[in-house]
């Protein structure tokens, strides 16, 4: 490993100085070591990319470089300074800024507020809203989003991207010499990327050392200039962009080769008859949805950011029922007007919000488990331990089925990787019996390697008859898992797409170029 | 082009700075429908006598100086439920050492906000560094400020000079000196919330303390900091009481409920009881109902029974309108 390292000093400039420097970091956590003897230099105008499978100590590293964690070992230099921080202030006055993975606004709070929080202008020790205010205008002006957003705002009431960027600005404008950005495109959809893309490039151009953290290769691959790859808490590699294929990168990520990342498409004896068939259907948020969903086959839905892709779900699971229109479920006309009726109809809600929607992160995995099948019990009556009765062997069948890897299913969720938590959510639906699945974004935040099990699992349920709706903001996964395509823009269906269509196809239809060709479910004269 | 973000964000500023707290809706409701209930049912005083609506406020003003305490910590997210001992200790203690003269007043008022001092940091140490619950925190140090009451006090203990009475019945010009300092109480909360950076930290705290401790706010701090205040305006509120009683008794606080009583009006008013939203003038109002409620309910002479399961209907009627708007909204 040393080796390497020295390897990675002879390349970079030896006459700059690095801005940050951390050497020899460990950290350990009860029962886990994240860290282990990591050592890596970051240097002005350089976007340094970190990337590993989830637990590979990513996070825990940036937590350390931006004082929110102390090491157990290690030094960490700053512009040939050696600092150590006990208190994330400390970090951000020396110049280190950090975006976090999750959000990090207080929703009740303005946009100026939030972006000056811990430091905010005072005159005669009283706050100066107005000098906030025109500061924070400034910053956004910066970042050239002074025209969307106004420092005046709640928080509460910005979009997920425009609150993003209140982050980034947030970051910027603590004078900083040290960008850190874990996930930063998590929740953008694509012109948003493209216009972080820019940003981070602008503030590049100054001399900034940007590291960032992403789970897309292919984003570390526009706009890293170098990356380093962690696993299981230590230091592998840092490699040059330019001289290594994605491929290359993922190999190093988890020690072997990933030859595909998509599991078969389904062939058309797997599909059998039609599971779900709605009509005409609307609601306060979707307008006039048409579809049919076959046994075994899985239907992507793509659309940008609020072109009402989690509303479709969502009036599905009878969260927010639809209106109008009908639904037929295995043939039969039914309305489902709350989530109970859903359940026990057996259908199965994979939600986005895996945090808030899917897990309930402080009770046992088995609980987690065996939540969906205790909703639908009597009330009266006995909690098994192991499920429900005569079924003790029901939790480590799930656990199985869906390869969760714990020492025990007593253990909180909260313990675990985003990955295992998606196969525990998924375990929850299993139990229920659930033969109409409904996907919203299953694979968001999760690493590689589970992202690979989750793309098989949901392949492995339509083989066994099941029906499986996919939403996903990430088009190669629509692609790449979609026995059919369906478009939504504007709160409609935009059209129907084949299997693998290309990117292009599916982008022209959610931003209105085109309809469907195929099979066109608009209803016509509606606009 | 430019100026028009400008002159928008200048009206909106406008607007958000007349915005009034929905509490006062209810109190305008309430107010009205006492009123009118007195004018049939009794002899229509509340109407008819100014001198009642001022009693109204003067009702309030212990209750208002700690609900603006509570609204404090409520805000940071905590709660505190010594208040009542707190203000019991003050009474007593006050009476105790003042014992009738004024040349004891100065040094009394230095003890018991010493006291104050002492009761909201042991508040915030336990919350904060020993990571104890609030709730549970603060119920210890209340039960512990409650033995020692009892141990030490069983009942009426001295008494308060004359000249201290100004605190409690004196009038500067046509006003109450007790509305006076329960404004100047709302106001100094007021500015503490919204113009100070520490009430920008402690919406912060409250709203979500992960986020403030990453962006460089000493938690801790903070919150410790907003459970002196709070006990402080407790310590305030007993010196008013024994100022109106002449004698501090060890039941005043728990008698008058100011604990539960405190948290109640400062949720009326809008305040989230989960922190990082809403602010003291909600308070006010939430108080101010609470003040007609009491007026109304003497003024036609309803039974005490009835009246506190009134006053628990129109605490759960306010909140879970507020909920329910506040639902619609978005939706």
């Amino acid at each position: 490993m040393a080796t390497e390292i020295q390897e990675t000093n002879v390349k970079s400039p030896e006459k700059i100085q690095p801005t940050m420097e951390v050497q020899h970091i460990s950290k350990r956590f009860p029962g886990v070591v994240a860290l282990d003897d990591v050592s890596l230099q970051f240097f002005p105008g350089e976007i340094h990319a970190i990337v590993g499978e989830n637990g590979a100590g990513k996070s825990t590293l940036m937590k350390i470089m931006s004082g929110a964690y102390i090491p157990d070992s290690g030094t960490i230099h700053l512009s040939g300074e050696k600092l150590s921080f006990s208190h994330p202030q400390e970090a951000q006055l020396n110049g280190i800024s950090i975006i976090y993975q999750e959000f990090n606004l207080l929703p009740e709070r303005t946009v100026a507020h939030n972006i000056f929080l811990g430091r905010e202008p005072s005159r005669f020790g009283a706050l100066d809203v107005r000098q906030m205010n025109a500061q924070a205008r400034e910053v956004l002006k910066e970042i050239g989003v002074e025209k969307m957003i106004s420092p005046t705002v709640l928080a509460s009431s910005l979009s997920v991207a425009e609150q993003q960027l209140v982050e980034i600005a947030k970051a910027i404008s603590f004078k900083a010499k040290v960008l850190i950005m874990d996930e930063p495109t998590a929740a953008l959809t694509y012109t948003e990327v493209n216009l972080l893309d820019d940003l981070i490039h602008r503030l590049k151009q100054r001399g900034m050392a940007i590291i960032f953290i992403s789970h897309r290769l292919i984003e570390v691959f526009n706009i890293a200039d170098k990356i380093t790859v962690l696993k299981d808490g230590k230091f592998i590699k840092t490699v040059d962009k330019k001289e290594v294929t994605p491929a290359d990168v993922v190999y190093l990520m988890v020690g072997r080769a990933l030859d595909h990342y998509f599991p078969p498409l389904g062939s058309s004896e797997d599909f059998g008859a039609v599971a779900l068939k709605i009509k005409n259907a609307s609601n306060e948020f979707i307008k006039g949805v048409n579809f049919e969903l076959r046994k075994g086959e899985v239907l992507g839905i793509a659309g940008l950011q609020g072109s009402g892709r989690t509303e479709l779900a969502q009036a599905l699971f009878g969260v927010a029922p639809f209106r109008s229109g009908s639904m037929e479920l295995h043939g039969k006309a039914i309305a489902i007007k709350n989530p109970v009726k859903a359940i026990k109809k057996k259908m199965g809600f994979v939600t986005e919000d895996r945090k808030s929607e899917g897990i309930a992160p402080r009770q046992p995995i088995r609980d987690n488990m065996l939540l969906t099948v205790r909703a639908i019990l009597n009330l009266v009556g006995i909690n098994y331990k192991d499920g429900i009765r005569k079924s003790r062997k029901l939790v480590p069948m799930l656990g199985k089925q869906v390869d969760i890897r714990t020492d025990s299913f007593d253990r909180e969720a909260q313990f675990l990787s985003g990955g295992n938590q998606q196969k525990v959510v998924l375990a929850k639906w299993l139990a229920s019996d659930a033969d109409v699945f409904i996907f919203d974004e299953p694979t968001r935040g999760i690493d590689v390697e589970s992202k690979a099990s989750i793309h098989d699992m949901i392949r492995e349920l339509t083989k066994r008859g099941i029906a499986v709706l996919m939403i996903s903001s990430e088009l190669p996964e629509i692609i790449g898992m979609s026995d059919r395509i369906l478009v939504m823009a504007d709160r409609k269906v935009a059209g129907e797409l084949p299997a693998k269509s290309s990117e292009q196809e599916i982008m022209l239809m959610a931003t209105g170029h085109s309809t469907g060709t195929q099979k066109t479910t608009v209803p016509a004269g509606k606009d | 082009m430019t100026t028009a973000p400008v002159s928008e964000n200048g009206f909106r500023r406008i607007l958000n700075s007349i915005h009034i707290p929905p509490v006062y809706f209810f109190l305008v409701l309430v107010f009205l429908g006492g009123g009118f209930l007195d004018q049939v049912y009794a002899d229509g005083q509340i109407f008819k006598n100014p001198a009642i609506m001022l009693n109204i406020v003067v009702r309030s003003v212990a209750l208002g100086i700690v609900a603006v305490g509570q609204s404090l910590v409520i805000i940071g997210a905590s709660i505190d439920l010594s208040v009542a001992y707190t203000i019991s200790i003050t009474a007593v203690m006050s009476s105790y050492l003042m014992q009738g003269k004024t040349a004891n007043v100065p040094m009394t008022i230095v003890g018991v906000f010493g006291i104050g001092l002492v009761i909201g940091l042991a508040n915030g140490l336990t919350i904060t560094k020993l990571r104890v619950n609030p709730f549970i925190a603060t119920l210890g140090i209340s039960l512990i400020i409650k033995g020692i009451i009892n141990a030490s006090f069983s009942n009426y203990t001295g008494s308060v000079p004359q000249s201290f009475e100004f605190f409690g019945y004196g009038t500067l010009g046509p006003l109450p000196v007790s509305i006076l300092i329960l404004l100047l109480i709302v106001l100094g909360g007021w500015f503490v919330l919204s113009r100070t950076k520490f009430g920008s930290h402690l919406y912060g705290v409250g709203g979500n303390s992960e986020v403030a401790r990453l962006s460089g706010v000493r938690t801790d701090r903070v919150l410790i900091g907003a459970h002196i205040i709070c006990s402080m305006t407790a310590v305030l509120a007993g010196l008013f009481l024994v100022s109106q009683m002449r004698s501090g008794a060890p039941w005043v606080g728990p008698n008058g409920v100011y604990d539960l009583n405190s948290i109640a009006t400062t949720v009326i008013g809008g305040t989230a009881l989960a922190g990082g939203k809403g602010g003291v003038w909600g308070t006010l109002g939430g108080v101010l109902i609470f003040g007609v409620l009491e007026t109304v309910f003497n003024q036609l002479g309803v039974n005490p029974y009835l009246k506190t399961v009134l006053q628990g209907a129109i605490i759960v009627i306010a909140v879970a309108s507020y909920t329910l708007r506040s639902k619609k909204e978005a939706a």
